[in-house]
């Protein structure tokens, strides 16, 4: 199914999550429509991983409300499978299963969790590979791949799943920087394409080249939000200009 | 000095500093024995002190040491066998059982996760030979299923007793091997849609299996070695047949010494090349993790 152009394909609103008495998000809210690319920004400890976990459910959150193309994640009678299907997602430390190849890893679980054609699969599977410039990887090892590879890899076998919204958490942090341009290249063309893009990240300069929209999260809020112009060159929250004059 | 640094094939200068030295890796053979000239000596003196003191006591109308031993060896390696054979089935049985205990102890639902952490640690902190005399006498020494009469005889209900602390033991290497592995492993797939059975026997599970290959077979040498308590509970094992040896040579006691250390010599060739393997298989795996 595809979802309209109309309505945000993920509208977060009002959403806390604490852990035992730390309160990680205190009221957030924002609208993602489909085929945007939004970055989310911020000092360490803002709850920005925190938040694009709780859209695919991997934390569950104590207040508000996530609707992923008009299911309610916090729902306690949610079907998690259903929802993660629409939603792939992309770690820091890759996590990549060890004991299988890299096209195994691809291949597995359109085979076993959407029950499709073997043959079909792993058509698409090196297709995907190929997408992500890793050809004649197909039978590597992850614990022989850099790490830039084996997030490669990862990001394929997110997308042999088809989703319909990709998340990224700090992707390229665990990266050498050498590595660090050939993933977000990938991520980028992705982008180009059309599919819809959360990303957390460090990387300013790709957040400006490639965001639809910043949003700048500063214990547990969202402080600002604009589109990269006008977001990095007239940041109007106090925070916010001194984050940037930090990394920038 | 430029150009110096830049040729490729100057000689390495020689250093003395550790890290500078290309890495030296010791060829593994597992099976190499790791003894020391001491292990000889005392062996040579285990032989001496026990030939001698026979030879002293031994009166010229009985047969010598040797040919008593030539004898009986064919049986004693009998009843070696069994003991075997009671080890290997133990351990297959304990380690089915302990599995799906060890599974359980990682289950979601904490009634099954409780009971099985109590069951694991009732067994795991119970004496092995306490364990044996309970299944010998609490269990039936026949089963009537259907008006059939299946006898349960003493060796099956041995394996049983061995099989409780094994299982225990397997079920606390299960869960640690599980809890082992980065929690990321288990967030990819959640996040791939994989259900939780799914993550658990085709990504957890054979991942495991590397990291509970070592304490299982140590697990092994150990359980092999304590199958001579099913002596005490009369089963025809090796130690029940040298025991029959003596009072069938009118308990000679200079056949005390080289009765025994044939047994120990049959455990020791079978359990050592075991816990060598289970060295070289530790030190392979922690290196690739």
């Amino acid at each position: 199914m595809s979802w309209s152009d109309k309505e945000p394909m993920i509208s977060v609103r009002n959403v806390h999550k604490s852990f035992g008495d730390f309160e990680v998000l205190k009221g957030v809210s924002f609208d993602v429509m489909k085929g945007e690319v939004i970055c989310i920004i911020g000092p360490s400890g803002s709850g920005k991983s925190t938040l694009i976990r709780c859209i695919n459910a991997l934390n569950d959150i104590n207040e508000g409300s996530i609707l992923v193309e008009g299911l309610e994640v916090n729902d306690p009678k949610l079907n998690k499978l259903e929802l993660r299907k629409k939603v792939g997602m992309v770690f820091q430390q890759y996590n990549l299963f060890p004991h299988k190849t890299a096209l195994e890893n691809v291949m597995m679980a359109p085979i076993r969790v959407l029950k499709e054609d073997k043959k079909e699969v792993e058509t698409r599977a090196r297709a995907l590979i190929k997408k992500v410039r890793l050809e004649g990887k197909e039978n590597a090892y992850p614990g022989e791949l850099s790490g830039g590879q084996q997030q490669r890899v990862a990001i394929a076998r997110s997308l042999a799943m088809k989703p319909d919204v990709m998340l990224f958490d700090e992707v390229t942090a665990a990266l050498d920087p050498e590595t660090v341009g050939e993933v977000l290249v990938t991520i980028k063309e992705l982008a180009e394409e059309g599919m819809t893009c959360i990303l957390v990240t460090h990387e300013m300069g790709f957040a400006r080249e490639v965001a639809d929209q910043v949003y700048f999260t500063d214990q547990g809020l969202i402080v600002e939000h604009g589109p990269p112009a006008t977001f990095f060159e007239n940041a109007k929250d106090p925070r916010t200009r001194q984050f940037l004059s930090q990394i920038l | 000095m430029t150009q110096r640094s830049r040729s490729h094939d100057a000689p390495p200068k020689k250093t003395d500093m550790a890290v500078m030295l290309p890495v030296k890796r010791k060829a593994h053979d597992p099976f190499r024995l790791k003894l020391t000239p001491w292990h000889g000596v005392f062996l040579a003196l285990v032989c001496i002190f026990t030939t001698s003191y026979g030879y002293a006591t031994t009166a010229p109308e009985v047969d010598s040491i040797r040919t008593v031993m030539l004898r009986w060896m064919p049986l004693l390696l009998e009843g070696f066998l069994f003991n075997i054979l009671i080890s290997i089935l133990s351990m297959a049985v304990g380690t089915a059982v302990g599995t799906i205990l060890g599974l359980a102890q990682i289950s979601l639902m904490p009634p099954i996760r409780h009971s099985s952490w109590f069951v694991t640690q009732f067994f795991r902190n119970a004496p092995w030979l306490v364990l044996l005399f309970f299944a010998m006498y609490l269990l039936p020494f026949e089963f009537t299923i259907a008006g059939a009469t299946i006898p349960f005889p003493d060796w099956i209900k041995a394996i049983i007793g061995l099989s409780l602390p094994v299982m225990a033991n397997v079920s606390e290497i299960v869960r640690g091997a599980v809890l082992s592995l980065p929690s990321g492993q288990w967030e990819a797939a959640e996040s791939l849609a994989y259900t939780r059975r799914q993550t658990l026997w085709l990504i957890i599970l054979p991942q495991c299996v590397k990291r509970m290959l070592p304490p299982w077979m140590n697990l092994y040498s150990i359980l092999t070695m304590a199958t001579v308590l099913a002596s005490i509970v009369g089963v025809s094992e090796v130690m029940t047949l040298a025991g029959r040896v003596l009072a069938a040579e009118d308990g000679r006691t200079d056949l005390l010494a080289p009765l025994y250390s044939f047994v120990l010599f049959l455990f020791f060739v079978y359990c050592y090349p075991i816990a060598r393997w289970t060295v070289y298989l530790e030190s392979k795996f922690a290196v690739k993790g």
